[in-house]
């Protein structure tokens, strides 16, 4: 039977893309994720800025104004995918504050010095327990609260220009109104 | 009407593609030289037609021709006339018609270079690459048909995606797809050996230079890759252990494991077994990374448009190309009986040990890459793998191949003496002791000048070791300089080839490390007349010209004065282009490459207050990855080259049998 297992692990991996491709023709990509979260007030959090001596940010900070809550790592790859293109958010009503998930400080910092920081405020979740609240899947992930502090989107995945401009920006500008 | 001719003769080559699947294995089966004799013409017309196809497709291309579906996605008129040509296979109905041409090709070339291969094995083997092709041939006239209509017309084109129109990524498909698709030859020969039952020193000597041209182009077409996006991505990165990416590594991998093992097969006539499994393997993989790119079944930088339709099919044809070959191989290999018993400690064992220590390295990289698929249907969360899991994994099981790699080429075959190996090995290890030692005392105090140092020294115990090797063969010191000399010229090529190729492993890991070390990065905003400090050169910035016009894109241009100690070094243009159709912006840095390292300048942007977003970059030794790459794919021609595979069946030639050493 030994001569037969490199067939067998071939079977059991196309086991697992013939599922994934059933999933995909019923519409859900690797990257689309349901949440609970969506019209739903925002966990309460108060998270430390990632600089020193820099306000920190809490969910009572959130009245008021649309905000674009970004969660990212200097770890993550995709993220690195989606960073050029977050400067494109500015401009339209929104703050957009970026999380530093289960990150070092220095590294997160470091890697905004690297990658440019288009935030107007970065805090940080060490533990990741805010991320937890928020129903977190992986980074990077964006919210878009609205002025009353609730949730109204949710991006899963790296933001790619196609939905800034098609789905974000239109939500947002609708929401500051 | 060139359309619908191309069409046609896609048609047709499927319609050869099942008689040349067909008619010669009968033949083979019943001995019956007439139908045998199919084969060759068949493959030779079957390359035709896909031609005839191709070109048909590449002049909807050039003229512009908008009435065909795929051209109006893809083109544009007032493209520059070099990229109408490229775009051909910027999209995935090109590239399949691309993957199908090289396909049709390397069977052609074995139908007309092969004669001297054994006609039952070259029989079979042009018929199961004739399966393959009819498979993909199927795929495209089914899923990706590149000559569909669109009624009516559009006045103009999509446009292609801006990062693609640039002269290097324009050749990098087709010498990948040379690589990927070369493994299908090896695939073949492996099927047929199967089929018969038989694999000896002449399948082994056979196969060689097919996987080593496949493997050459392979390299040649991550290096280049790899070289396009440290250029043109403006982030000075190199490898992103992206799916994408990983899709044409494992294939490699698989690929270098592959070449080592039929170097004992023909040696040694053992592992024969193994290397079966093995060239199912890596072609295999192959599909695999045309899959996993095709079918949106992960997440990457560089996918093409997925649909699931086509991810059916292509899953199909894995099922089916794979599962089968697999299935054969599981019933077949207790008849592949291997030869001859081998002391650990040999050469045999020693190629043994990398393809071992290559396979588990393989095996990582694949996990880490379909981690996220497994985790996902196992409910784990959705998740990436980065560069962390890669480095932690990968690289710690490379460095025992790396330090075996000396070692292994100094041991004789069937015995070796693993002392006496040592015992001249000596000079190497003292040479890398002593690199370390100065790398260490020259970064102490910076962060990981531990992990430089070994490296550093790794690379040294590469170069030094292999050298050592190549002393020995020649009686280097021995024997007078002249009788050296004339050795050195006599040695196999294969011998120089894998001297050459092991060399570029040292100049690959001197690079990484310093790239991923000794880098230093400053990002600021600059305005005219400032200057930026970086390892010891001043960069200032003297103007930037906006809104110049090119073909197709406007861009900004700046000028950066580089001097060191106050002489003046040389100036730097990086630029920044905007393209109207699609609308994006691309940077293009610019970069002054020396043996040392590089100096790397980005214009990123400008701010609302006149002053201009820079990115400046310091890369040590990072040219040294890109010419290891060169290396490798120069040690693969050197070895193709080898006389051996010129004049036909090997002879085990006694004679000079210690000197047949090969990588």
């Amino acid at each position: 039977m030994k001569r037969f297992i490199p067939l067998f692990v071939f079977l059991a991996l196309a086991g697992f893309f013939y599922w994934r491709i059933v999933l995909i023709d019923k519409g859900d990509m690797p990257n689309d994720i349901p949440s609970v979260m969506i019209d739903k007030p925002a966990p309460a959090f108060n998270l430390p800025n990632l600089y020193e001596g820099k306000p920190a940010f809490a969910s009572s900070g959130l009245k008021g104004h649309v905000t674009l809550l970004n969660f990212f790592a200097s770890w993550c790859v995709d993220c690195r995918i989606e960073h050029p293109f977050l400067s494109q958010l500015k401009g339209h009503g929104a703050v957009l504050a970026g999380v530093d998930y289960e990150d070092k400080n220095a590294d997160g910092q470091a890697w905004l010095e690297k990658h440019g920081n288009p935030y107007d405020t970065v805090v940080t979740d060490k533990d990741g327990r805010t991320a937890i609240n928020f129903g977190l899947y992986g980074v990077p992930e964006t919210y878009i609260i609205d002025k009353q502090g609730i949730i109204r989107y949710k991006q899963t995945g790296p933001m790619t220009p196609d939905v800034i401009a098609k789905t974000i920006l239109p939500l947002v500008e609708r929401l500051a109104k | 009407m060139v359309a619908e001719t191309g069409h046609f003769a896609l048609i047709l080559a499927l319609l050869v593609a099942l008689v040349q699947a067909t008619v010669p294995l009968i033949g083979a089966q019943r001995r019956d030289a007439a139908l045998m004799a199919v084969a060759g013409p068949a493959a030779i017309v079957q390359f035709l037609l896909a031609a005839a196809a191709f070109f048909a497709l590449m002049y909807c291309y050039v003229t512009s021709d908008f009435s065909v579906l795929n051209v109006a996605q893809n083109s544009y008129s007032n493209k520059p006339l070099f990229y109408k040509i490229t775009g051909v296979w910027g999209d995935h109905e090109g590239s399949m018609l691309l993957w199908e041409l090289i396909l049709t090709g390397y069977a052609a070339a074995v139908a007309l270079f092969g004669g001297k291969l054994p006609q039952g094995l070259r029989t079979r083997a042009l018929a199961v690459q004739s399966m393959v092709s009819f498979s993909f041939l199927l795929f495209i006239l089914l899923t990706s048909n590149p000559f569909l209509r669109l009624v009516p017309a559009p006045l103009n084109g999509q446009g292609l995606n801006p990062l693609l129109e640039d002269p290097g990524l324009a050749f990098h498909p087709p010498i990948l797809y040379l690589g990927y698709v070369g493994f299908s030859m090896a695939f073949s020969f492996a099927i047929a050996a199967l089929i018969e039952g038989k694999v000896d020193a002449a399948w082994a000597h056979w196969i060689r230079p097919w996987s080593l041209a496949a493997w050459c182009f392979l390299t040649l077409g991550i290096t280049g890759g790899s070289w396009w996006a440290y250029y043109t991505l403006g982030w000075g990165g190199w490898w992103y252990w992206d799916p994408t990416e990983n899709a044409s590594f494992m294939p490699w991998l698989a690929g270098t494991a592959l070449l080592h093992a039929a170097t004992v097969v023909e040696k040694r006539g053992t592992m024969k077994a193994w290397t079966v499994l093995l060239a199912i393997i890596t072609f295999s993989l192959s599909l695999l990374g045309t899959f996993l790119v095709r079918s949106g079944v992960l997440t990457s930088v560089h996918s093409f448009a997925t649909d699931p339709q086509r991810g059916v099919y292509i899953l199909t044809l894995l099922g089916v190309v794979i599962g089968g070959s697999l299935a054969l191989f599981g019933l077949r290999a207790p008849s592949l009986k291997s030869g001859a018993l081998f002391a650990p400690v040999s050469r045999e064992g020693g190629l043994l040990f990398g393809n071992v220590f290559l396979s588990a390295a393989l095996g990582t990289v694949l996990l880490g890459t379909l981690y996220p698929l497994f985790a996902d249907a196992l409910n784990l969360g959705k998740v990436s793998v980065g560069p962390p899991f890669f480095n932690a994994t990968f690289v710690p099981i490379m460095i025992p191949v790396c330090i075996a790699m000396p070692v292994g080429a100094l041991l004789a075959w069937k015995r070796g003496n693993l002392q006496l190996a040592l015992k001249r090995l000596l000079p190497a290890f003292l040479v890398a002791a002593a690199l370390a030692v100065c790398v260490a005392l020259l970064m102490a105090g910076q962060g990981r000048f531990i992990t430089a140092a070994a490296a550093v020294a790794l690379a040294a115990w590469i170069l030094v070791g292999m050298l050592t090797g190549l002393a020995q063969q020649i009686h280097f010191r021995e024997v007078p300089f002249k009788t050296s000399l004339q050795r050195l010229l006599k040695l196999p090529r294969t011998f120089h080839g894998m001297t050459v190729a092991h060399i570029g492993m040292a100049c690959v890991i001197l690079g990484i490390t310093g790239s991923t070390l000794g880098r230093v990065q400053n990002i600021q905003i600059m305005h005219i007349g400032d200057t930026v400090h970086i390892s010891g050169f001043d960069v200032t910035l003297k103007k930037v010209r906006d809104d110049i016009k090119g073909p197709g894109y406007t861009f900004s241009r700046g000028t950066f004065d580089v001097s060191s100690h106050g002489k003046p070094v040389t100036v730097m243009y990086p630029e920044k282009k905007h393209f109207t159709v699609p609308p994006e912006d691309t940077t293009h840095a610019a970069i002054r490459t020396t043996l040392l390292g590089d100096l790397y300048v980005v214009l990123a942007g400008h701010d609302a207050k006149g002053g201009y977003i820079t990115r400046i970059y310091y890369d040590p030794f990072v040219v040294w990855i890109f010419l290891g790459g060169g290396l490798f794919a120069a040690g693969g021609l050197l070895s193709i080259t080898d006389r051996r595979h010129r004049v036909g069946a090997p002879q085990r030639n006694n004679e000079a049998a210690p000197e047949r050493k090969t990588s």
